[in-house]
């Protein structure tokens, strides 16, 4: 670890990553990495179907192929006790949900056998027709109970219609967003072995305790006999919150075969097994007087669940907590479809609704003929307008003052479609970020050594956010030691309950424990002699969190992006990006800084290539790889530049710490599609802004 | 069938290191190299060839090792990420992506980092790419735009790019 910015406290100095050295060498393990003797590969094979039932799976054939040890169905597997998450109950019934659904594992000696014999393995099935159509008007829309995790579906303040009518600007405009898949770079995997009647697991998660959880309930085992690990982590931005099918299936067959079994999905099934965002259709209205002062916001969100368990992305809350207004309205209508279960990507809610509210703001903005920042400025809030409760903190005018600076918004001419660069027209546009920040209970548990040195463990996940560096340095200045005395273990259920590496709860919540459990270590250690196994200190956090006031608490960001546009193309082509964010105190400025910009780049991939495309006949997506579905590559990534304004909140915890894994993608669609309309004159309201969209609503020019 | 059938002897010079393998034919390098040899520093992202997560050196030039079927990889000389930093010493790409954080999650890096020491040799031998201006020049600056190109096969989910070319730059510069 080297320190490359002095600061008088750890806590803010710039810190190269404590695993950087095992990461850039190779040498760190990930969860399909683990080179267990006698270890076997578990394959999975899903469904080709969109929906009906297994009639026959042909395993006997299957068995007799070299290599091959097991195949598990529904027919043979192991009976699972459902743990709250009916997508982990696998191979328990003949179903078949929807296509991509696992039907069987094939386990063999190595990995080419197994490969091969899933490839072999028939499986019949009886079809029923499916339906995957995601239409605003489908007739099973329904009302959820509640949205993603426990927001009311829908809030109404004052009489949105009636001051629609009375005022004298009314945006009205229908936003569309795709179905978009996380893609973690590590396709999810697990490697599990049981001793007896104890099962250790090596998993890609973002919380060990809660994949232990799942697992105990699933097996209906005791707290001592399972342990998760998950020291490396490549990735995940939701898609592994909480336990996937290859735990469940990888734990399974290992107890079956009695070896040792590692199951890795492959890319193309994680477009049906992992998560993904749900497409969303969002009918905006806003209203405002000619000043731009707003009277009404109404955001009527829909999105599509699977038949298997609901999720109901938190679409509309935005419009809840973001701009003054009189009359407020926000709904959420949800269809259960054929199709994979939905789950948590990256900014679940917030990402897909500003889009929808901060395009139709940028519209409004035009509409009055106000400066899109002024006219936020305009419209800021003394207190959240749905719940009327305080902002512990709120310095999104701040963000968006600091972000016109250095971006150069001055000197910006409003007229969209008048600037040219060659065959490029050019534009720049504007967007407002925001993420709930909240804090869960975590456990932590600090242990002063007889040789002087400090251990902390605490169940935090890394999967690139730089979490343990992250915590070394809270845990150092709680210590009052330099980081290089604290050794901070975590990615392992041993340690004890903690959030996950979660909506952005991750760094709040553990930041916390790890605090109290080292001051707390502090006063034990000044009054005894340290023992040679050390003396340790646990935390818990649950009561204070518990205890927190009500308060409104959310970080902010200002997204700014330059576009050029190929009219006769129709390529967009992003030129620059900064964003200026607000989010409490930063731990590690270097790592803090790559985590928003890595939020902003999956941003610019949302905005421009990303969409799973469902066809309808099959009911499966036809574009299920990285070939077909494009994230932003090298090339497609400009200079992003970020910056935040100084926050302090000690409303928040105690060390005033905003999670900022999500806030770098809100707005940042948003901000480019109003830079697309600023260079060419053509709102572009539906997601990616692909190159037919654009040549199919721009006038062709009629010179060369 | 009998065995010789299904598998064949291939040797290979990894790192350095003569190893002789027996291996099913279907075995990729890839999973030669993570399977039977324990070097996992070179990932699996796709397994197709559309991420470059498991790009490795075969004889010098960057290959996607997914794509590569080991026996008919006889005699070739393969460097992974575990073969790039030689006696302790960090390669200086691998020390640059240290010290421009040039990764999050690190599993794309094995990939990036055998990228991009290619992309410096590439550079080095004046071979253009699509963005050189002239490709008939003897030398080839390699500007971010150079960069973003070269480094294109190489896909990050966590968004590191921006990173990725400061530090590949960084390692231009510093003679890498
Ligand atoms: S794993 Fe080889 S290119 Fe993706
Ligand atoms: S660092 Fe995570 S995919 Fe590149």
């Amino acid at each position: 670890m080297t320190v490359i910015e002095k600061a008088e406290q750890q806590v803010g100095t710039s810190t190269t990553r404590i695993e950087a050295v095992d990461k850039v060498t190779g040498a760190a393990r990930y969860a399909g990495e683990y080179p267990l003797d006698e270890l076997a590969h578990g394959v999975v094979v899903t469904s080709t179907i969109g929906r009906g039932r297994v009639a026959s799976v042909g395993a006997d054939e299957i068995l007799a192929m070299p290599g091959v040890i097991a195949v598990l169905h529904h027919g043979n597997a192991p009976r699972l006790h459902d743990p709250g998450d009916a997508t982990l109950l696998l191979l328990q019934a003949d179903t078949v949900p929807h296509q991509g659904a696992v039907v069987a594992l094939v386990v063999a000696s190595s990995l080419e056998q197994a490969r091969a014999a899933a490839e072999a393995l028939v499986v019949t099935y009886d079809e029923e027709p499916h339906d995957v159509g995601f239409t605003a008007d489908h007739p099973k829309m329904y009302v959820p109970d509640h949205v993603n995790p426990a927001f009311d579906t829908e809030t109404v303040i004052g009489d949105v219609d009636a001051a629609t009518q009375a005022a004298e600007v009314v945006v009205d405009a229908t936003y569309t967003t795709p179905t978009q898949q996380n893609n973690a770079m590590e396709p999810h995997a697990t490697t599990a072995t049981w001793h007896g009647d104890h099962l250790t697991v090596f998993d890609s998660n973002q919380g060990a305790a809660s994949v232990k959880q799942s697992i105990v309930k699933l097996f209906g085992l005791d707290q001592d006999q399972v342990r998760v690990l998950s020291e490396h982590v490549g990735g995940g931005f939701g898609s592994k919150g909480t336990a996937r099918a290859p735990v469940v299936l990888a734990s399974m067959a290992a107890r079956t075969t009695e070896r040792p079994v590692r199951v890795a999905l492959s890319r193309q099934q994680m477009f049906s097994l992992v998560g993904y965002r749900t497409p969303t259709i969002q009918q905006m209205r806003l209203a405002a007087g000619r000043d731009g002062t707003i009277t009404a916001i109404d955001h009527l969100a829909y999105s599509q669940t699977s038949t298997v368990l609901e999720f109901a992305e938190q679409t509309a809350v935005i419009s809840r907590m973001m701009y003054a207004t009189e009359t407020l309205r926000s709904r959420h209508r949800l269809v259960a479809l054929d199709v994979p279960t939905p789950r948590w990507m990256r900014a679940p809610g917030e990402a897909p609704g500003s889009f929808a509210l901060e395009s139709a703001i940028d519209e409004l903005a035009e509409a009055c003929g106000v400066d899109p920042i002024e006219l936020r400025i305009r419209n800021e809030p003394t207190t959240e307008p749905e719940s009327g409760l305080a902002f512990s903190s709120r310095s999104l005018v701040a963000c968006l003052r600091e972000g016109a600076q250095r971006f150069g918004w001055h000197d910006r001419d409003p007229r969209p479609g008048i600037r040219q660069d060659g065959r490029w027209l050019l534009g720049t546009g504007v967007a407002a970020a925001t993420y709930p920040a909240r804090t869960a209970p975590s456990t932590a548990a600090a242990t002063a050594e007889p040789d002087g040195r400090f251990t902390v463990r605490v169940t935090a996940s890394d999967i690139g956010t730089g979490a343990r560096t992250a915590l070394t340095l809270v845990a150092a200045d709680a210590l009052g030691v330099a980081p290089g005395q604290v050794t901070v273990l975590i990615g392992d259920s041993e340690f004890g309950q903690a959030m996950i590496a979660g909506g952005s709860m991750g760094m709040s919540s553990w930041t916390w424990a790890v605090t109290d459990a080292c001051h707390e270590l502090l006063v034990e250690r000044a009054q005894r002699e340290i023992p040679a196994d050390g003396i340790t200190v646990t935390a818990d956090t649950a009561a204070k969190v518990k205890a927190m006031s009500r308060l409104s608490r959310h970080s902010f960001g200002a997204q700014f992006a330059e576009v050029a546009v190929d009219v006769r193309t129709g390529e967009v082509r992003v030129r620059r990006m900064l964003g200026i964010f607000a989010a409490g105190r930063i731990v590690n400025p270097l790592t803090a800084r790559s985590q928003l910009i890595g939020g902003m780049t999956m941003g610019l991939s949302a905005a421009l290539l990303e969409e799973a495309i469902m066809d309808s006949a099959s009911g499966d997506y036809v574009n299920h790889d990285l070939a077909g579905y494009h994230v932003a590559a090298h090339a497609d990534v400009p200079s992003i530049e970020v910056g935040w304004v100084d926050e302090v909140d000690h409303e928040v915890n105690p060390a005033g710490v905003k999670g900022i894994g999500e806030l770098g993608i809100v707005g940042a669609p948003a901000a480019i599609a109003n830079a697309v309309w600023h260079a060419t004159g053509v709102r572009q309201r539906d997601l990616p802004i692909r190159p037919d969209r654009v040549i199919d609503t721009h006038p062709r020019p009629n010179t060369a | 069938m009998a065995d010789h059938a299904q598998r064949s002897t291939v040797e290979l010079k990894v790192n350095g290191d003569d190893q002789v393998l027996y291996l099913d034919h279907r075995t990729t390098l890839l999973d030669a190299l993570r399977e039977h040899l324990d070097l996992t520093g070179s990932k699996k992202g796709c397994d197709h060839g559309q991420c470059g997560a498991c790009t490795v050196l075969v004889d010098g030039r960057r290959a996607n090792a997914c794509l590569l079927l080991a026996v008919a990889q006889q005699g070739r000389e393969i460097t992974t990420i575990e073969g790039l930093s030689t006696g302790g010493e960090l390669h200086p790409v691998q020390q640059a992506f240290i010290d421009h954080d040039g990764f999050q999650c690190g599993y794309c890096t094995p990939g990036q980092i055998c990228s991009a020491v290619a992309v410096l040799d590439e550079a080095e031998r004046g071979w253009p790419s699509a963005v050189t201006a002239d490709v008939a020049a003897a030398d080839v600056r390699l500007d971010a735009a150079e960069i973003r190109e070269r480094m294109s096969g190489n896909l990050c989910r966590c968004g590191a790019y921006v990173n990725i070319v400061t530090a590949v730059s960084a390692a231009a510069k510093g003679g890498a």
